[in-house]
């Protein structure tokens, strides 16, 4: 992200005739982005600013707004954050403002902005927020720099799997446009993301009030800077799109119109997919090939993660909602138990013990859920903790399902890694979890310095000594071959 | 065996000429078609709200796409007030035969048995009897546990928080201070007897996408949105429809003729006109985008200002 951003390019840029610049809006999804911040970093100026500049704002709230607005800014513009009066007004009357979705867009692309409070409950609406988005926006006020508060939203916003951050310097005008200033912030604000294992970062100083740095560029107010404007930084983003992985097909529904025809239809979680291809249907692992790519415009060649197809398969095979239909090689993980990454929602928190629904993607089932860990935000260290997660606490948990559960890992695939908690007593969502990995340890035998006897036939034995896993521990081993008849004689001693 | 079987397959055999959708529609249309399934799996007895506008034409055309080759597997549920424009009333029932639709056409039988109507009534009390009550009678009579609606949140700022699965309490009772977070595209769909949902499969679409899906997918309007020579009368700033048997000119108003069109639909007596000469879609989009121009006008007297602030700023600064 270092497109010259200086007035000439960007001068070049905005005078694209009318056809060149349609056709560039044809070229990509909505970029869907979080801004994070509190009122007093000027969140909500920033937002109308962005709205107003690229004329999202409707003829009649502009209207309303210049006659409204008895306080304008030092242009002459109306207040920006009046924009946002609907739920300002909200806020008044004491309604939870949590998560607020705006749009807006450019030439060259369309932007959902997932809208959060920076203050109070944060953490669970920041996570709402940016379970979704494709980059975050942090946003500092040049003269405080980074806060601790800044440190948290970065740190829940990598938990959720974004990779790609912009820090908005903002109120910069009043640090004189100080070069020195952006540089420390900026520096600072690096290590954090790196320690945070995001790379893609890029910082800028701007006023959102003055329109600096936000739509339009800053003139030749900071010729020390020359890198992107926002909405510039915006639409260089790039979407994140699970088209590398395996190919992942959730069934939500099985359509049979008629007894001629049986499709299985859903959205594409992962990969891709083309007639004849071989898939397996998962829990039953049985196997079958692509017939047909079904949807309403025409038979297609070939679909890729994102899209809402109807799959035919070439035979008759048990499928059903919550089923997952995935391409032989590179599979999910299926077991009993996972490991997961939560954050708690509402106010009874996550309880130990307690079962509740988990729905990920079209299935839905029973679950257990122990804490293992919880995340401390101010530090950034995961400290034990196996009591009940409260309200906008992030827990280490491990998942124990009564029957075969289907996940990738959230950082392979954001839509097969992700659940929701519900509560069966109250049915209200309860938890947004991530799972990291399937448990290795098989039904809770493993505990450090124990050791499990297994009485196997021989021919079993040999497939596991075969494995990987197995040779390289090698040397832990005990082996002694035995009739049938001593084992079981050994194991009457051991009760 | 419904006649839509026999309906699918030269469809599939005569693959549609238009271009692909640009991805930024195509996504939208991806996410709706994704509600309108797990709606349809999850819940016993859908319904959707159909009101015949544009809003209401492109989420007809969206469920279509979700369940071909079947047929819309819910039924379609109209409101009606008495005072809809019989264009409306005949564009709906074509729909209905045309796409093969369970049509649920439904009025309060309390306003209609009262003589409910705007004039005699005033339109607050009108819209209240005859719509929003009639609305909740209808969901109660049809055991209705989701109902789609066409909903945008770019609409209004309250609109902007609401969730893509409404929670609704047995008495239709929305509570803005209690709505379930939604993560990702995971949808919670558990509610209890008597509650329901409202799904808004057209949460993420601003009206320009409206406009520029209705284009790329050649979807039929009611032909009110197009100009044609209509009569009507100027009333308290609003251009009137003022051919319908019901309609009585008022003291000193003239009945006047000329080429009219909607940019909303609704009844007849709170739905104003506009005097427009656009009677195809590209001409009502082009007439849109002489609108986006006036604005892109703004933009660049916008654009001459910050040039003359960062002007000022530079004459200030130095």
């Amino acid at each position: 992200m270092t497109a010259p951003a200086n007035t000439a390019a960007l001068a070049e840029v905005q005078e694209l005739p009318e056809a060149e610049a349609a056709k560039a809006v044809r070229d990509s999804r909505p970029l869907r982005l979080i801004t994070c911040g509190s009122v007093d970093d000027g969140k909500s100026t920033l937002i109308g600013r962005l709205l107003w500049d690229t004329k999202a704002v409707k003829e009649d709230q502009a209207a309303a707004l210049s006659r409204d607005s008895g306080k304008q800014n030092d242009l002459g513009l109306p207040d920006f954050a009046l924009l946002l009066d609907g739920l300002q007004a909200e806020r008044e009357q004491g309604i939870t403002i949590d998560v607020a979705y705006r749009y807006f867009s450019t030439d060259r692309r369309s932007f959902i902005v997932a809208d959060t409070p920076g203050h109070e409950q944060y953490t669970r609406n920041m996570a709402t927020g940016a379970s979704t988005a494709d980059l975050a926006v942090l946003l500092v006020d040049a003269r405080a720099g980074l806060l601790e508060q800044t440190r948290r939203h970065a740190t829940i916003a990598s938990l959720m799997g974004i990779k790609q951050f912009v820090l908005a310097v903002n109120k910069f005008d009043l640090v004189s446009y100080d070069k020195s200033v952006f540089d420390r912030i900026s520096h600072e604000f690096k290590e954090l993301a790196l320690s945070l294992g995001v790379r893609q970062i890029t910082a800028i100083p701007m006023s959102a009030l003055k329109g600096e740095n936000v739509v339009y560029g800053a003139g030749t107010i900071m010729p020390w800077y020359d890198g992107p404007t926002l909405v510039q930084a915006l639409e260089l983003a790039t979407i994140r799109t699970a088209t590398a992985g395996g190919f992942r097909l959730p069934v939500q529904r099985v359509s049979r119109p008629g007894e001629s025809f049986r499709g299985y239809q859903g959205t594409v979680a992962g990969g891709s997919i083309k007639p004849g291809d071989s898939v397996a249907i998962l829990p039953s692992g049985m196997v079958a090939n692509v017939k047909q790519i079904v949807t309403f415009d025409l038979v297609r060649n070939a679909a890729v993660a994102g899209d809402a197809i109807t799959l035919v398969l070439d035979r008759q095979v048990d499928v059903s909602r919550g089923d997952m239909i995935v391409s032989l090689d590179g599979q999910p993980m299926t077991g009993l138990g996972f490991d997961a990454q939560l954050v708690a929602l509402q106010p009874g928190g996550i309880e130990p013990g307690k079962r509740y629904w988990l729905k990920a993607g079209s299935r839905r089932q029973r679950v257990v859920v122990q804490p293992v860990s919880q995340l401390e935000l101010s530090s950034g260290k995961w400290k034990p903790h196996a009591e009940t997660l409260a309200m906008n606490a992030i827990g280490k948990v491990r998942l124990s399902f009564d029957e075969q559960a289907i996940f990738d890992a959230y950082e392979q695939n954001r839509a097969t890694g992700a659940f929701i908690l519900i509560d069966p007593d109250t049915n209200n969502t309860v938890a947004g979890g991530m799972v990291t990995a399937k448990r290795s340890d098989l039904g809770g035998i493993h505990r450090e310095g124990e050791r499990v006897l297994l009485s196997l036939p021989a021919d079993l034995a040999e497939e596991l000594m075969a494995s990987e896993a197995f040779a390289a521990r090698r040397d832990d081993v005990d082996i002694r071959r035995i009739s049938g008849q001593r084992s079981n004689e050994i194991f009457e001693t051991l009760e | 065996m419904h006649k839509h079987t026999s309906e699918f397959d030269p469809h599939l055999k005569d693959p549609v000429t238009k271009p692909p959708l640009d991805p930024h529609l195509k996504a939208l249309e991806n996410e709706a078609i994704h509600i309108f399934r797990e709606v349809a799996a999850e819940f016993e007895n859908p319904v959707m709200l159909y009101s015949i506008g544009k809003d209401s034409s492109v989420l007809l055309h969206l469920a279509r796409k979700a369940f071909f080759p079947g047929r819309v597997p819910f039924p379609l549920l109209h409101i009606d007030t008495g005072w809809k424009f019989p264009e409306m009333i005949a564009f709906r029932d074509e729909m209905a035969e045309r796409f093969d639709l369970d049509l649920v056409v439904y009025t309060n039988p309390r306003g209609q048995e009262e003589g409910i109507g705007p004039f005699s009534h005033g339109s607050a009390y009108h819209t209240d009897v005859m719509k929003t009550e009639a609305l909740r009678q209808a969901l109660d009579a049809g055991k209705y546990d989701a109902a789609f609606g066409g909903a945008r949140r770019d609409e209004e700022a309250s609109r902007a928080k609401e969730r893509i699965y409404s929670f609704r309490t047995p008495d239709h009772k929305w509570d803005p201070r209690n709505q379930r977070p939604e993560l990702w595209n995971i949808y919670n769909g558990n509610i209890r007897r008597g509650e329901s949902v409202r799904a808004f499969p057209l949460s993420n679409w601003t009206e320009v996408d409206i406009w520029r899906y209705i284009q790329a997918e050649n979807i039929p309007l009611p032909p009110l949105y197009y100009a044609k020579n209509r009569k009507f009368v100027e009333r308290d700033g609003m251009l009137m429809w003022a051919e319908d048997p019901r309609f009585q000119p008022l003291q000193g108003e003239q009945i006047q003729e000329g080429m009219l069109r909607f940019r909303t639909l609704g009844c007849w007596p709170l739905t104003g006109g506009i005097r427009s000469t656009a009677t195809t879609l590209d001409e009502v989009i082009a007439e849109l985008e002489i609108a986006t121009v006036s604005e892109r006008q703004g933009r660049a007297i916008d654009r001459d200002q910050a040039g003359s602030m960062e002007k000022k700023k530079r004459e200030g600064y130095f």
